[in-house]
């Protein structure tokens, strides 16, 4: 395949460069980011591949792949990396992109779940496991998911039927406003 | 001694008996925690996925309480203590992040509010000289693994706080504790963390490897310092056993609770109960119940 690196292709590097603070052209591809990470088995393109994706401006495969949200955030890339390329933080602009442009389909449900956690954080303050789990298995059409496991939880009083009581909430909601507005600003 | 304290979420819920050994083992040690008034999520994993300013405006809400508190912030979770970290890293660095997190916040946070994680002021702060003089049982016999998962040691630069490949902290405490701590390959590996839920599979994979090692070397059990870390192995355990046809029945302490035991604290005030892997038939053998 011909691959033509103009400067249609250099925007999306550089913005990407420009997301993680360092310059992605650095990473000369000797894979030790995917010999190390430990969910590389799950992943149909590979962490170092991601890279040379961004590199070569191919943002719709970057963007539509499964490993962007497959990728666990333990860091073992960005810690080995000789070029020190902050591999992880790649992965979180590449995901922070796919949620702007809404490109979450590819895996539901672990942006589902992301989606709903902060959902549960904007309202509460803080996390609530039974309503977190609650909606999760409801919208994932699966209400009796780790059924058991509930139980187990509650019987071990590792659950908490009310939600958190946070003093200063409204300050606290407020300041998320005032985020999400300048994150709308940025995209 | 004294620092601001922020449990996170975990600890008021599936990790509300790490919170209790903690409580416990604190006040025997005098040091006190004050906890962050209103404090709120610091965002986790899902924060740092979906934005660029909500994994920094969260931590630094609350670290710019513990700054006007004029002490150090002490975490008890992993997730946390990196979160915060990083996001204290990144505002130092990056002066226009700052200046965006400053108008959101409507303050003027500088970032320079120190964030320890309990282990850390447990073992280089108290110090186990200090430890060793107060126990009043030990560990004798006892072999385990101490696992330290991914989030107190990466990225190394900005959160770890002993050798990021092969940190031996735990392992230190339990030797001090009388305790034999077998050396293992997997330390710092990952556990799947937040994938518990929306991932399953790859979190089942992930602690059958740990727990299959743990097992292979002779541990009686695995020593954690992380609520995450702990859940996965603890609780999705019986699934992971289901699914491979191994048998481990290991149970999955945290550091706070062998700790408490030796200082001459009761079971039932270091939470024990809430494990879910059994570990008072191990207790027992080692003459540490109470």
């Amino acid at each position: 395949m011909k691959i033509v690196l103009n400067d249609q292709a250099r925007v999306f590097s550089a913005q990407i460069s420009k997301m993680i603070g360092q310059n992605i052209d650095g990473c000369y591809q000797c894979g030790k980011c995917t010999a190390g990470c430990p969910v590389a088995y799950t992943m149909e393109i590979p962490p170092h591949e991601i890279i040379r994706l961004v590199q070569l401006g191919r943002e719709e495969e970057a963007l539509a792949s499964h490993t962007i949200w497959l990728c666990a955030s333990c860091e073992t890339c960005t810690s080995r990396c000789p070029k020190n390329i902050d591999v992880a933080a790649v992965m979180d602009a590449l995901r922070v992109l796919a949620f702007r442009q809404g490109r979450t389909d590819v895996e539901k449900q672990i942006t589902l779940f992301h989606k709903l956690f902060l959902q549960v954080v904007r309202r509460f303050g803080r996390v609530n496991d039974l309503r977190l789990m609650g909606k999760y298995n409801l919208l994932t059409l699966n209400p009796l998911k780790d059924w058991r496991l509930g139980q187990k939880l509650f019987s071990k009083g590792k659950l908490r039927l009310t939600s958190p009581q946070v003093k200063g909430l409204k300050e606290f909601q407020e300041i998320l406003q005032r985020v999400q507005a300048s994150e709308r600003e940025e995209s | 001694m004294k620092y601001a304290y922020y449990p996170g979420c975990s600890l008021h819920s599936t990790a509300s008996d790490y919170q209790q050994s903690i409580d416990s083992v604190f006040k025997k040690l005098s040091i006190e925690l004050e906890e962050i008034e209103g404090w709120t999520c610091c965002g986790a994993s899902a924060a740092h996925v979906s934005d660029v300013l909500l994994p920094l405006a969260l931590p630094a809400k609350d670290l710019l309480k513990a700054e006007k508190m004029g002490l150090e912030v002490v975490a008890p979770c992993a997730a946390c203590y990196n979160r915060m970290r990083q996001a204290n890293h990144k505002l130092r660095e990056n002066a226009a992040l700052r200046r965006k997190v400053n108008q959101i916040l409507q303050a003027d946070y500088q970032a320079r509010v120190k964030v320890r994680h309990i282990s850390d002021v447990v073992v280089n702060e108290y110090g186990l000289e200090a430890i060793a003089r107060l126990l009043e049982k030990d560990l004798k016999g006892m072999k385990v693994v101490c696992y330290y998962g991914c989030l107190s040691a990466r990225p190394q630069k900005i959160v770890a706080f002993d050798d990021a490949v092969y940190p031996s902290y735990l392992d230190r405490l339990i030797r001090t504790l009388g305790g034999e701590s077998i050396e293992w390959p997997f330390k710092t590996e990952c556990c799947g963390g937040s994938f518990s839920v929306s991932k399953k599979e790859v979190v089942l994979k992930l602690t059958h490897d740990l727990l299959e090692m743990a097992k292979n070397l002779g541990a009686e059990a695995i020593v954690v310092d992380c609520p995450l870390c702990q859940f996965n192995l603890d609780f999705r355990q019986e699934e992971v056993e289901k699914q491979s046809g191994a048998h481990f029945a290991l149970p999955i302490i945290y550091f706070t609770q062998l700790l408490g035991l030796c200082l001459g604290l009761r079971s039932d005030a270091l939470g024990l109960k809430k494990l879910n892997v059994d570990p008072f038939a191990l207790l027992e053998r080692k003459n540490l119940q109470i």
